[in-house]
């Protein structure tokens, strides 16, 4: 059953329509992402399901009822905000403490303590949030939502305050919790890895509108359109005809395997660490990129090449 | 550091010359004995501190004590939740503070008399209540608590609601968000996450406005018409009509002890909860 649902949400500004149509269904306990470059409404769309923003047409559904002019404090929906909105004046039992005590719960000691093991914060709930890490910052967040048991719990870019190491790592975190707490999550990004790594369903937004829903394999292999394959990861067009660099096989003129495929010159390559990106400038005068393993033996400038791909690796777009 | 100490030159004997010296002379009359005719004399005395304890002026301590408390809770009640509107205004914020500061244009004195003619029997608020036949008699509105009250509230406010307002303004939106993302309606937001956030703003915005009121004559002067006597016109007096320049020195020494340890006392309070 969808628990959440977007029915034709638009948002607008004087002069700019930020959001401008979407629909979608958000199923029960999902990992669902919005994902997007900045500017693509994706938060605007994030701040009206919450309550923040009123949509200027358009309807949120939240378990199949209209909420569209209920305040924030009368959804129940939780959001992690991008700069976390601890409230600095209490400890990180007092945040966690603040929302269940709000709206009256019962048995608010146990439901907090779980809240806290469940992210992990056990034995620091006596510190504000001055004295904790960013790391230690988010769990608290996180445990301050998700103690109300929300419908859906909205994540604003919820790692970009933290160091690239850590926010690695987090996805692996942020991804257990979630089918630990066997809550739904929507996800606002703009970082592409992070989007495909942690979600069973992933929405591309672009200019307010959504390019594409699907899963990840799907966004990624299947693009529906050459901006949701080129924001997804790197695309060399060939011919009008799209290959990701890691799909381009690359041989040697005179290898044994040589003869198909387009014929190029290599123009330089780039050590990545774990692979080596090459540079080929094709005789149609194009510019590709193959993605080859570092053991494979080193391709100079100046060499020449054949570029292949399987037909199932083509993407096309009309 | 030579350098150093000549940037501070200024500041330095402006703060000798203008604030020390006439300290210490008013500290020095404090223990002399008055002329005959006004001024001071010989011998050293200290009596005029004895004179302190007389309950007359026991009651007038009190009474401004009370009324400046009053008058600061009150700043602060009308305060912030102007401070709390000025930040939420967005593009007319500017123009709300400029609002805010507008009364500093015009001499304090011109301003105080500005209520005299509000509020007197034959003023703007009484004459209009009786043309619209609201009341037949004209309301005591003047020369008594609650017009010095109105005084002092008036005149002190922006002291009070610039402090809040930089503590607020200062302050992630997203907070406010996030509260009410947590179920806090708005009034919780403002008890539970505003006011605790904004408090260095309260508190400076207190002291701002207390301490001023707590020595303040020209509006009991002029708002009270006499009948409300504050430490502020008792040392007046002491000066102008009863030459009693020794007494009145030691009013004012004992004035600024007093309020140097209230205002030390609650500081320290603050910082306690604070830490």
């Amino acid at each position: 059953m969808a628990v959440l649902e977007l029915r034709n949400l638009v948002k607008e500004y004087p002069g700019h329509r930020a959001v401008d149509g979407v629909s979608l269904t958000v199923p029960q306990g999902a990992f669902f992402s919005l994902l997007g470059p900045s500017g693509c409404g994706k938060t605007t769309t994030l701040r009206m399901i919450a309550g923040f923003e009123t949509p200027t047409s358009g309807e949120v559904l939240l378990q199949g009822q209209m909420v569209n002019h209920r305040k924030p404090y009368e959804r129940n929906v939780s959001t992690v905000f991008q700069s976390y909105a601890l409230f600095p004046h209490l400890t990180a039992r007092e945040n966690v403490e603040f929302g269940p005590r709000r709206q009256g719960m019962t048995g608010i000691e146990k439901r907090v303590k779980d809240a806290l093991d469940l992210v992990g914060l056990t034995g620091k709930e006596s510190r504000r949030p001055a004295q904790l890490s960013g790391g230690e910052r988010q769990r608290v967040a996180l445990a301050r939502s998700l103690v109300l048991q929300p419908d859906v719990l909205l994540l604003d870019e919820p790692l970009a305050a933290l160091d690239p190491k850590l926010r690695k790592q987090m996805r692996f975190e942020l991804k257990a919790l979630q089918q630990r707490a066997g809550i739904t999550f929507l996800l606002v990004t703009h970082d592409q890895e992070e989007s495909l790594s942690m979600s069973d369903q992933v929405a591309v937004m672009n200019g307010g509108r959504l390019e594409q829903v699907g899963s990840p394999e799907d966004v990624y292999l299947r693009p529906a359109s050459a901006f949701v394959a080129g924001f997804l990861g790197a695309v060399n067009w060939i011919g009008g005809i799209g290959v990701r660099p890691e799909a381009v096989r690359i041989v040697r003129c005179g290898d044994a395997r040589s003869g198909d495929g387009c014929r190029g010159v290599v123009t330089g390559s780039v050590f990545l660490g774990e692979c080596i990106q090459v540079l080929v400038r094709l005789s149609s005068g194009e510019d590709a990129v193959a993605r080859v393993e570092r053991q494979a033996a080193g391709f100079q400038r100046g060499e020449e090449v054949y570029l292949s791909w399987s037909a199932t690796d083509e993407m096309k777009f009309s | 550091m030579r350098l150093r100490s000549w940037f501070l030159a200024p500041a330095r004997v402006w703060l000798w010359a203008l604030f020390i010296a006439p300290l210490a002379i008013v500290l020095a009359y404090s223990f002399l004995t008055r002329g005959v005719y006004g001024g001071v004399e010989l011998p050293w005395a200290g009596e005029n501190y004895a004179r302190l304890f007389d309950p007359l002026y026991g009651r007038i301590f009190l009474r401004s004590f009370v009324m400046a408390l009053t008058a600061t809770a009150l700043c602060l009640l009308f305060a912030f939740p102007a401070a709390l509107f000025i930040t939420r205004a967005e593009k007319r914020k500017n123009l709300f503070l400029q609002l805010v500061i507008l009364p500093f244009w015009t001499s304090f004195l011109v301003r105080t008399y500005a209520w005299l003619f509000l509020l007197r029997d034959t003023g703007l608020i009484n004459s209009a209540l009786q043309a619209a036949g609201v009341i037949r008699e004209p309301l005591p509105l003047l020369y008594n608590n609650f017009a010095v009250l109105l005084g002092l509230v008036y005149g002190y406010l922006p002291f009070m609601v610039l402090p809040i307002y930089a503590a607020l303004e200062r302050l992630d939106p997203a907070l406010t968000e996030a509260a009410a993302d947590l179920g806090a309606r708005p009034l919780a937001t403002v008890f539970r996450v505003l006011v605790p956030l904004a408090r260095p703003g309260i508190v400076a915005g207190s002291v701002l406005v207390f301490i001023p009121c707590l020595g303040a004559y020209l509006t009991p002067d002029l708002l009270g018409g006499g009948r409300t006597v504050l430490v502020g016109n008792l040392v007046q007096n002491q000066f102008t009509t009863a030459r009693d320049w020794p007494f009145g020195s030691a009013v004012s020494v004992a004035l600024m002890v007093l309020t140097g340890l209230l205002v030390w006392i609650f500081l320290r309070k603050e910082s306690e909860q604070l830490g």
